[in-house]
């Protein structure tokens, strides 16, 4: 055996180029070329009639090439963008124009397109176009939808874009044996992925050759490809679309095509000349996509010990503007929300609704942190009501390791059931207990109250479903010198795919790591591929990389044993040379084989002569390429899985508020994670630090701030507060602390599932629950500040909130003493069902 | 976010730049002075503001001195946050300057943005404004005109704006020593660390003063930053000798926040209550732990 590379930390590949300044993202094609430049002119009003355009003056600033309007889009183009996930409940969906029609319905919205020598010039004269709008009511908030009295669009007078509900189980005869049963609200609000790179398309059209090039920041490049060669009507192999090095997606460049990935190309033909558009940071915050904004209404009933009989939830959420997403994030809210448990019946019943904002499309994560807060919030409830443990309420409602594959009795975001193929909660529980040290936070909470701080705990749990389908595609192609070229039409947005894909190619083949070379995203390279989100990279990519390298080396043997005359069970590749089991000295280099596998009339250098006509022929009769078979040393294959893996994780945080000015510090935080088998423990541990990062973001920082005219007052890194290292645990500092468990998904080649959102879906929930635990009234709406937290203080002071005390595990006599207490007040915090 | 478009000017004298900025007076054009950019520069980016003509101070030499003397400290308009920051001896004879400045937003920041420049910004959530007003500094301004003095009471006019006169250049300020004894500190709430505070205090006091018949045994006094339109200076010597909620009380009542996105004018009020005695305790201790001694031995 050579190396193994699977499971090994190996440092990423792309890391010394992306930190040294040596990527090439969007804003840098083209440079030092001419090229034009666009800017956009945005809707200043969140709801309005466009009376009248007037583009004279702007038309006067020298160096602007062309100004367009709706008026000026034909075809496909002048149609409204296409609604990408379509569904039955989806019954009123929406999805703006490439230019504002005569109606724009939210700030931002793209309304003229300039085109000038730069992009100065450009907003020189989007500055100076007249727009005569007639501004109406915006639909700003979710209350306002629900309301009705204002309509985000004329002719959804509800606001109603989709309504959708589930049940599994008997409902009613799960609250009539439940003997306790709670009812309340739970609210999240707006963020967004804010990738530090925003969004951006450069576009080239070859007249000689009547063919585009167009390079977009995006997360699916080959669908871009194809709505462009769709809404152009251009044929679609004389399109190219090519994602770049790309600062980050996090689900808000999954969204397309967007306005400008049609009207960059649509401006770069007419004019015969490149085109780049750039996105700004106060463009990404009013005319990309944001998420998250839910309200949930939560009835549940359980027994004496904890266990969920029923459990009812209807939510709103806020789709914003436009629907070109369809109504994944709800429907993933909705399903994801049961994580590790198994209630005995079960309704989910969600509106998703229009409002004059911005669109939402899935962010990292898309609709579990939701619906994990949700679960989480409920289980922590239960716990308060029993006066039980919250850790050991959890347990007693878990899926156990012996009910896999287990039905959820759903129908997932992919539109296949949802059957959970393996894990195990309880032993993970377990882990996450020990390292925090669950039973025994005494010591800690004593030390905290001596500092003059409130100390709390929290912890949630969640499973993700990863890895959707329908398939990926994979290419590998061995080369003449020895090395591998790996293809796969999914993008990478710095998640390290190609470090990660090249350790499985390297295995499967037997060459060593260095020789892969791997490109993603490149629609010349590879055409057929759904996208890089719902964390399906490693499962989706990785399975078909190794399938297509499986082919390649199988190839490989077989030109191999023709060559050394033997059997090809009889060979292996270690370290990039076939040779015979046992007999090492009988090989022949990868490199050679691929040479052989080639025949050739020409020797176009030194090597390629041992394939060439006069070398020698084993059998006249036979054509030099067999019926079957084909030149070339490669292997592509596809893998497309039944449904979804489901990873899971399981979070604590300890927290520690000071009393006076509520500041909220997060002491420590421990993750443990489990996403099957690890390709690269480094690049795992990397993106589930980053997520908690993001969560945390999502828990104690960002938050988009509309007023009731929807007008979003925070469209900057000023105001939005994306979370600085500063405010986030740092595992070098004894901080943040990373557990795995291993239960290998049986769905896949590789034993894998996905781990890039994996961070960011709990950490609301925890973070809730361990201020909740410090500060001894409910949390139940998130992100919460220092100031947020005071509002509460005062009304709790007020007796307007009522007291929370979480069971805290002491010594075994004070525990007795302890639970009688507990007991007593359960009573009064039961309502009737 | 490209600015609209500006004439620049890179005068290399204090000379050729108040000349310039007489011409532009002159002409009624808009200009404002480059130093640093670091609050300018993304103003321009967002055209919230779009002077048509940028006066580049950085080319002058001699703008760039920090001169320290037992009566205090003079900042050139071309230092930096971060080389006052590290300047030893500074902060000797001023403690709250490096104490402050230690939560002016990001090193990164610091390397570029100078200390005059966050002045003639006349932020009130600006730290060194708040420190220039609780030390009684001031600014000198030079112009065709002549040069001139102006106290902090009287430089700021204005939440961003100063009573700099459209043809002025601040070539400096100064903040002066901190008294024989004194303790100081500095201590802000920010939503991230080095964003904008809340609310932010600074403290001096002035241990065993009681000389005087009747005066309280500690003079105590604080100044505040993102709770009033012009950076408040108040004296909690009274208050202080009555208490902690006394000092509470007063400050509450004296300042004026405002509701924001990021903090109600309540809580703001309610934490720098807080953040007052924090910050005078502070004080206390580090005038307790020889930090007004080493100060007066520095400069003597």
């Amino acid at each position: 055996m050579g190396q193994r590379y699977f499971g090994e930390p190996i440092r990423r590949t792309e890391d010394i180029r992306l930190t040294t300044g040596q990527g090439h993202y969007l804003d840098d094609i083209g440079a030092g070329q001419p090229v034009l430049e666009a800017a956009f002119l945005r809707s200043p009003h969140a709801n309005a009639r466009i009376r009248s355009i007037d583009i004279a003056d702007a038309l006067d600033v020298e160096g602007v090439r062309a100004i367009y309007l709706y008026e000026d889009l034909t075809g496909p183009v002048a149609e409204p963008l296409p609604v990408l996930i379509p569904h039955p409940a989806l019954t009123a969906p929406r999805t703006p124009y490439a230019l504002a029609k005569d109606r724009v319905h939210h700030v931002g919205q793209a309304v003229a397109m300039v085109v000038a020598e730069n992009r100065y010039l450009a907003e020189d004269a989007a500055q100076r176009i007249v727009v005569d709008y007639e501004v109406l009511p915006a639909v700003a908030t979710l209350d306002m939808a629900r309301a009705a009295e204002r309509h985000a669009h004329d002719d959804v007078p509800d606001n109603i874009s989709a309504h959708l509900l589930q049940t599994v189980g008997d409902l009613d005869a799960g609250f009539a044996k439940a003997t306790h049963t709670l009812e309340f609200d739970l609210h999240v609000e707006r963020s967004a992925s804010t990738p530090l790179e925003g969004k951006g398309v450069y576009a080239k059209w070859d007249a000689d050759d009547s063919s585009l090039r167009v390079y977009s920041s995006t997360q699916a490049s080959t669908s871009v490809r194809a709505a462009i060669a769709a809404k152009l009507e251009i044929p679609l192999l004389k399109v190219e679309v090519i994602a770049p090095d790309v600062g980050g997606g996090f689900g808000v460049k999954i969204a397309h095509p967007w306005p400008e990935e049609i009207m960059v190309p649509f401006a770069a033909i007419r004019l015969g000349q490149p085109v780049k558009w750039a996105e700004d940071r106060r463009e990404h915050f009013i005319s990309s996509s944001h998420e998250r904004g839910q309200d949930h209404h939560v009835r549940v009933g359980f027994d004496d010990e904890g266990v969920i009989t029923a459990l009812d939830v209807l939510f709103y959420h806020d789709n914003g503007a436009f629907t070109p997403y369809g109504i994944i994030n709800p429907i993933i809210t909705s399903t994801q929300l049961l994580g590790p448990y198994k209630p005995g019946a079960y309704r989910v019943d969600f509106y998703s609704m229009y409002t004059n904002t911005v669109q939402v499309t899935p962010y990292r994560g898309a609709g579990r942190p939701q619906g994990v807060f949700v679960m989480e919030r409920t289980m922590d409830k239960i716990a308060q009501a029993l006066g039980k443990d919250r850790a050991e309420v959890r347990a007693a409602n878990f899926i156990q390791p012996d009910e896999f594959p287990y039905d959820q009795g759903l129908i997932f975001q992919d539109g296949r059931p949802l059957i959970y193929d393996s894990g195990n909660y309880p032993h993970q529980l377990t882990i996450l207990k020990d390292m925090i040290g669950w039973d025994d936070m005494a010591a800690r909470r004593a030390d905290a109250a001596s500092r003059g701080k409130l100390l709390g705990v929290g912890m949630a749990c969640y499973v993700e479903g990863t890895g959707v389908g329908p398939y990926e595609g994979a290419h590998v192609h061995i080369q003449t010198d020895g090395t591998v070229d790996v293809a796969t039409g999914l993008t990478s947005q710095g998640q390290g795919h190609q470090t990660m894909l090249a350790q499985i190619t390297a295995d499967e083949l037997g060459v060593p790591f260095e020789k892969v070379r791997v490109v993603t995203g490149d629609t010349r390279r590879f055409g057929y591929a759904v996208g890089t989100f719902a964390s399906r990279t490693a499962v989706m990519s990785g399975s078909a990389v190794a399938l297509a390298a499986r082919a390649a080396r199988a190839k490989a043997l077989r030109v191999a044993a023709n060559a050394l005359e033997c059997d090809e069970g009889d060979l292996e590749i270690v370290d990039g040379v076939v040779q015979m089991k046992g007999a090492p000295d009988t090989k022949i280099d990868l490199g050679t084989v691929a040479v052989l596998s080639n025949p050739l009339r020409y020797a176009f250098d030194k090597a390629a002569q041992a394939a060439t006509q006069f070398q020698g022929v084993d059998d006249f009769d036979k054509p030099p390429v067999a019926e079957d078979d084909e030149p070339g040393l490669e292997g592509k294959d596809y893998y497309s899985p039944p449904r979804s893996t489901f990873a899971s994780g399981m979070h604590a945080a300890i927290v520690e508020i000071d009393p006076e000015t509520f500041d909220i510090h997060i002491d420590k935080y421990f993750v443990v994670h489990d996403c099957g088998r690890l390709v690269n423990p480094m690049i795992v541990a990397g993106q589930v630090h980053g997520g908690v990062a993001q969560g945390i973001g999502g828990a104690l920082y960002e938050k988009m701030e509309y007023d009731d005219d929807g007008q979003l007052q925070n469209a900057s890194f000023m105001d939005f507060l994306m979370p600085y290292v500063t405010e986030i645990p740092q595992k070098e500092l004894g901080e943040l602390e990373l557990g795995h468990q291993e239960t290998p998904s049986p769905l896949n080649p590789i034993g894998v599932k996905g781990a890039g959102e994996a961070g960011v879906i709990p950490v609301s929930a925890l973070i809730a629950s361990a201020i909740e635990d410090a500060v001894g009234f409910p949390i139940d709406s998130m992100p919460i500040s220092p100031n947020g937290l005071y509002r509460l203080h005062e009304r709790f002071a007020a007796g307007e909130l009522p007291r929370v005390e979480h069971y805290a595990a002491s010594p075994p006599a004070a525990k007795r003493a302890r639970r009688g207490a507990a007991t007593r007040t359960k009573k009064s915090a039961d309502t009737p069902s | 976010m490209k600015p609209a478009p500006f004439r620049m000017y890179a005068p290399h004298t204090v000379a050729q730049a108040v000349a310039t900025l007489a011409a532009l007076e002159a002409e009624g054009q808009h200009a404002k002075v480059l130093a640093g950019g670091q609050s300018l520069v993304p103003v321009l980016a967002m055209r919230l503001a779009e002077p048509g003509h940028l006066v580049d101070i950085n080319g002058i030499a001699g703008l760039d001195s920090i001169d320290v003397s037992s009566a205090g400290v003079r900042v050139g308009a071309l230092v930096r946050h971060a080389e006052l920051l590290r300047h030893a001896a500074a902060n000797r004879v001023q403690p709250l300057l490096g104490q402050a400045l230690n939560l002016v937003a990001h090193a990164t920041i610091r390397n570029r943005g100078t200390t005059v420049g966050s002045l003639a910004h006349a932020d009130p959530s600006g730290e060194m404004t708040a420190v220039l007003a609780l030390t009684g500094g001031s600014v000198t301004a030079v112009s065709v005109r002549g040069e001139r003095e102006i106290p902090a009471a009287e430089f700021f006019v204005g939440p961003l704006e100063s009573s700099l006169a459209a043809d002025e250049l601040a070539v400096s300020a100064f903040f002066p020593a901190a008294p024989a004894g004194a303790g100081t500190a500095f201590v802000e709430m920010a939503r991230r660390h080095g964003d904008y505070a809340l609310s932010g205090v600074g403290a001096v006091v002035i241990p065993g003063r009681s000389g005087d018949e009747g005066a309280p045994a500690i003079d105590v006094r604080c100044g505040f930053l993102s709770v009033s339109e012009t950076p408040l200076v108040l004296d909690l010597s009274d208050a202080w000798a009555a208490g902690e909620d006394s000092v509470m009380a007063a400050v509450r009542a004296a300042i004026e926040p405002q509701d924001d996105i990021h903090a109600s004018a309540d809580y703001r009020r309610h934490i720098t209550g807080i953040l007052a005695v924090r910050a005078i305790r502070e004080a206390l201790a580090n005038a307790g732990n020889g930090q007004g001694d080493e100060q007066w031995e520095a400069t003597a």
